[in-house]
């Protein structure tokens, strides 16, 4: 089975193979490092960073749906200051692509977070989340607008050599837009999808389940939607996509790839099985073995439609 | 912290439609504090998703035990398992009781499913320390008194017991606490911590509380759980990594 190559590249940026762990879900790496050889995996993308500490929403920030879940965490990170000097140390020790999520309110945000984490040589690329449902400025304000989603790319990528990859929201009419859009300003690739929009209501209370009304929803229940949007993207843009969206097995990161994905991200499925990514690595390997394939990126964009 | 598939021993039915769970695990067995927790995967489809937490409720040698109700399709998947079924349980989390100390009595004070911690810590505290149960329900349906010791019941409806809230009925006993140096461990809704906080700050009374919150993972990465710290108001404790077992006076529930 050795001779499998499960290397991809994302643009420029090379990993040893396709999966990577969503934002959101992995923390700053050392929670996850119990369960997880961060060496083996193909990336890390850290918790969305601001420039300054979010405290985040108020409690109740998840509630658990039909084979999904609705978070409002509220972007509550450590700022950039503490993670330089806080969390990068644990990284470093790992041999593992290291992917910097940040989150702003305004363009120069992005801008000022992206000057300061590009000098750590730690890091190898930016994701920047343009979409994030549960706050009040910036996140969907941008994500909804692909003038302002085109200009952040093109800002954030003037203050960085290091590739730029912008997390894109599903909560669009037209997601290759978005992509072109970022294409066309310089980004290097996208991640699709963000969460889906989501409510929850306890029907003897008549009061929304979470503080902030809304939330985002992940897990299986969108799946079919992230890779509608992933192909869709394919079709029609030429960038390469980061497959993100409800993953629980290889089947999923396999149907991801066929639409378009070079690589993806597990999400929710480090909550529930927070071993899941070295475990998908061996029945991914497998299937290529019994497909023939030598390759995992010949999988990219080889959909037959 | 492990993730195993541990075999189920049996379920007991107690009283009330509360269920005791009774798990082989050595390795979890061996290590777990009374107050620490476990997230259970209840099944392998993808409905029910997440993970459940519960607190664990007693340990014999190489078996824990899980007690719970039924509250919706998570909880019902339990309560069917039965010897020769396996469970993929994910601890021990968070932060248990502190049991030790100068203190001579342990007042346990528990409301509804609450009550679950302490059987374990009664048995860990042993005959070193006087223990006084204090439990307390909506009426007597709710009353749990597996595992306790000396042991007086307040319902708000009076059906058993007392009539009125718990911390009504400590207010009633505060002779008898007052009489020995007491630490409270309480766990229940959070309505009934906020006012024995109340009750704990105005009579200077040492108290340790186990709080719940919605969870997704149950060791730090979701950051689903916040809980209000009265130290440091820009940022949230989490009930998962930083308690769920607080000293009362820590936090504001």
């Amino acid at each position: 089975m050795n001779n499998i190559d499960l290397s991809v590249q994302v643009g420029t940026l090379k990993l040893r193979n396709p999966i990577l762990l969503a934002s959101g879900t992995v923390g700053y790496g050392n929670e996850i490092a119990e369960f997880v050889d961060l060496n083996k995996i193909g990336g890390i993308i850290t918790k969305s960073l601001s420039l300054n500490p979010r405290k985040g929403n108020p409690p109740q920030r998840i509630v658990e749906t039909p084979s999904g879940m609705l978070n409002a965490i509220g972007l509550a990170n450590v700022g950039v200051e503490v993670f330089l000097n806080e969390k990068i140390p644990f990284l470093k020790k790992y041999d593992v692509p290291l992917i910097c999520n940040i989150a702003a309110s305004t363009i120069d945000e992005y801008v000022e977070c992206t000057r300061i984490l590009t000098e750590e040589e730690t890091i190898k690329a930016f994701e920047i989340n343009v979409s994030c449902p549960n706050v009040k400025e910036g996140g969907l304000q941008f994500g909804n607008n692909v003038s302002m989603v085109g200009k952040i790319t093109s800002k954030v990528k003037a203050a960085t050599n290091k590739p730029v990859i912008i997390k894109l929201s599903p909560n669009v009419s037209y997601i290759s837009e978005f992509a072109k859009a970022v294409k066309e300003e310089g980004g290097d690739a996208v991640s699709a999808i963000n969460t889906l929009v989501g409510t929850s209501f306890d029907i003897y209370k008549r009061k929304p389940k979470i503080y902030n009304i809304n939330g985002g929803l992940s897990g299986p229940a969108i799946k079919p939607v992230a890779l509608a949007k992933v192909l869709d993207i394919s079709r029609n843009v030429e960038i390469p996509i980061i497959g993100v969206g409800g993953i629980m097995n290889w089947k999923d990161i396999v149907e991801f790839m066929i639409v378009g994905a070079s690589a993806v991200q597990l999400g929710t499925l480090n909550f529930i099985n927070p071993a899941a990514s070295i475990e998908i690595l061996d029945s991914l390997e497998k299937y290529c073995v019994e497909n023939g394939i030598d390759k995992i990126s010949q999988l990219t964009a080889s959909y037959i439609i | 912290m492990f993730i195993i598939n541990a075999p189920v021993e049996k379920t007991i039915e107690l009283d009330n439609k509360i269920f005791l769970l009774k798990i082989r695990c050595a390795e979890i067995a061996s290590i777990i504090r009374p107050g620490q927790f476990l997230n259970i995967r209840v099944s392998k489809t993808i409905y029910p998703l997440l993970r459940r937490p519960f607190s664990v409720c007693d340990v014999e040698g190489e078996f824990f035990y899980l007690m719970f109700n039924i509250l919706g399709e998570g909880t019902k998947i339990l309560a069917e398992k039965h010897f020769g079924d396996t469970i993929d349980v994910l601890g021990p989390l968070g932060n248990g009781f502190n049991i030790n100390g100068s203190y001579d009595t342990a007042v346990i004070v528990g409301g509804g499913l609450g009550a679950a911690p302490f059987p374990y810590l009664i048995r860990e505290i042993g005959n070193n320390k006087k223990v006084y149960s204090f439990i307390g329900g909506k009426t007597h349906n709710d009353v749990i008194t597996y595992g306790m010791k000396n042991i007086s019941i307040a319902t708000d409806d009076g059906s058993l017991g007392y009539k009125g809230t718990i911390v009504d009925l400590l207010q009633e006993s505060i002779e008898l606490l007052k009489s020995s140096k007491i630490k409270i461990f309480a766990c229940g809704p959070n309505a009934m911590l906020r006012s024995l906080k109340d009750f704990c700050i105005k009579n200077n009374f040492d108290c340790e509380v186990s709080t719940e919150c919605a969870m997704a993972c149950g060791f730090g990465i979701c950051q689903g759980c916040p809980i209000e710290s009265t130290k440091q108001s820009d940022k949230y404790l989490l009930v998962c990594k930083d308690g769920p077992v607080f000293n009362v006076k820590d936090v504001i529930i």
